[in-house]
């Protein structure tokens, strides 16, 4: 926010809550870093790194929701202050629940190992597209930071490669299951995994679309990317 | 034109070009606004801004003072009431006023209502005391003062002065009721109860308020005007205006970063 309010403690209340949410997003990312690490090295220490770490995102989530409750019963925010914190509130629960996806890899991880197949299977494939999702909700944080509606529109689009990833791998994985059904246990597993890194485009894309709701005052979620050019216009 | 009526609102107060000066100062600039039929709209802006200046002239007010003047239009139901040769008091009986300060007069709790009513109608006792008690109750006061009509109206406390001067202002049965900062002097439980009358009033009445208390703006009016420095800045639904104002000034204000 470049202006400043009337009131300094105004200021530094919402500044100190729009720090918290950039903390849970570090949080939360450095958790993605490690579930793709745990995969990739098929590592069941960093698996469980991963899974201990969701103790302090549950914990964030709930102080910045006591936070904003706090300020918007104190404060009574109207217009951008109202949509920064609307904007801010959900954001915390996309991010937590982007911390899920990374604790069910990790845990995916954990069950592929041991059911003791893990090398024969494709992910490799899986780690390009945790790589792009993860540097997608990192895009999506920082264009949240500086509120860039240009940067949102951009992460809008590359959700959709991230969709499109997931089906062609989708394809890939029932193919293997058809050549040798002993492989269809473990294919499940990365299926589920697949999943779970979908998801985390998908909640990227979440906060790109809050990002607009703040600075445009428009609600774009469930419309056509040509309507949300339209409504930045 | 600042339109944010839609079509199926009817205009019951039209300004059209309207500039005011107080002497030499030029109070209000080419202000141009359509207030809608049975709605409330709210005016806020900083102090010095014109809302009240504005407030006072749509029933004329302004001509209890010297060396002010108004230039343009006020279209009450089409009517140029600046130009109107009705009687002023005959304007203001359809178009009435509560203030800042409750003014009570110097009489009856009954008396304080009946006296306008006499001015314009003659009742006989039963309908008199029928008229009181209609404006009493839709003023949300009849159970609190009906063992006391006789007791003085200064007798009672801040917030049932106040809604007795609003009771006075509908018993002559306007149709337009301005409210300028009704509830400043108030606590929040006698504000309530004048928000929660404003709103049950809105469906006999247009209502005009100003009001320094922009949650009270937000609670309980339908359009809200941001004046500042004179000039209205921008008219629209309240609820447009608070959440996603067109101009940044309106936001600036509104969220608080005015200064």
């Amino acid at each position: 926010m470049p202006e400043k309010h009337l009131s300094t403690q105004f200021d530094s209340e919402l500044s100190a809550v729009s720090t918290r949410v950039m903390e849970l997003g570090g949080l939360v990312e450095s958790q993605i870093r490690q579930a793709i690490y745990a995969l990739s090295q098929f590592s069941v220490e960093v698996a469980n790194e991963v899974t201990a770490a969701e103790a302090r995102v549950n914990a964030m989530e709930v102080d910045i929701d006591r936070e904003l409750s706090s300020i918007i019963a104190r404060r009574q925010p109207t217009a951008r202050d109202l949509r920064l914190l609307i904007a801010i509130s959900k954001t915390t629960a996309n991010l937590e629940r982007v911390g899920d996806e990374a604790e069910k890899i990790a845990r995916m991880v954990r069950s592929i190992i041991n059911s003791g197949a893990p090398r024969a299977l494709p992910s490799l494939e899986l780690r390009v597209a945790a790589d792009l999702a993860s540097g997608l909700l990192r895009k999506a944080l920082d264009a949240f930071a500086r509120l860039d509606t240009a940067a949102a529109v951009s992460i809008l689009k590359e959700d959709d490669l991230i969709d499109k990833e997931f089906d062609g791998f989708v394809r890939k994985l029932i193919t293997y299951m058809m050549e040798d059904p002993r492989m269809i246990s473990p294919s499940l597993d990365l299926l589920f995994l697949a999943k779970a890194i979908e998801r985390i485009g998908d909640h990227a894309k979440n906060i790109a679309e809050f990002i607009i709701y703040v600075v445009k005052g428009a609600d774009i979620r469930h419309t056509s990317i040509e309507q949300v050019e339209s409504v930045l216009k | 034109m600042n339109t944010a009526t839609d079509t199926l609102e009817r205009t019951k107060i039209s300004v059209k070009n309207l500039n005011f000066y107080y002497g030499k100062f030029h109070a209000l600039k080419n202000i141009n606004l359509e207030i809608p039929e049975n709605k409330v709209t709210a005016f806020i802006g900083p102090s010095g801004c014109g809302k009240s200046t504005l407030l006072r002239i749509f029933n004329r007010m302004f001509e209890l003072y010297p060396e002010q003047r108004a230039e343009g239009e006020i279209l009450l139901d089409g009517e140029n009431l600046l130009t109107s040769k009705k009687d002023v008091a005959l304007l203001r009986a359809k178009v009435g006023m509560v203030f800042q300060k409750p003014t009570p007069f110097p009489m009856s709790i009954f008396d304080n209502i009946a006296f306008g009513v006499k001015l314009f109608d003659s009742l006989n006792t039963t309908d008199m005391e029928e008229r009181v008690e209609w404006a009493l109750r839709k003023a949300a006061l009849w159970t609190e003062v009906k063992d006391k009509l006789n007791q003085s109206g200064s007798s009672l406390s801040g917030g049932q002065q106040q809604r007795l001067c609003i009771a006075r202002g509908i018993a002559i049965k306007p149709e337009v009721l301005l409210l300028d900062e009704p509830c400043s002097a108030l606590d929040p439980i006698s504000t309530a109860k004048v928000e929660e009358l404003i709103t049950e009033l809105k469906n006999d009445y247009t209502v005009v308020i100003v009001t320094h208390n922009m949650q009270q703006a937000a609670r309980c009016s339908d359009y809200t005007a941001y004046m500042y420095l004179g000039d209205l800045m921008e008219f629209g639904s309240t609820e447009q205006m608070f959440f996603k104002p067109t101009r940044k000034e309106t936001e600036d204000y509104i969220t608080g970063r005015f200064g």
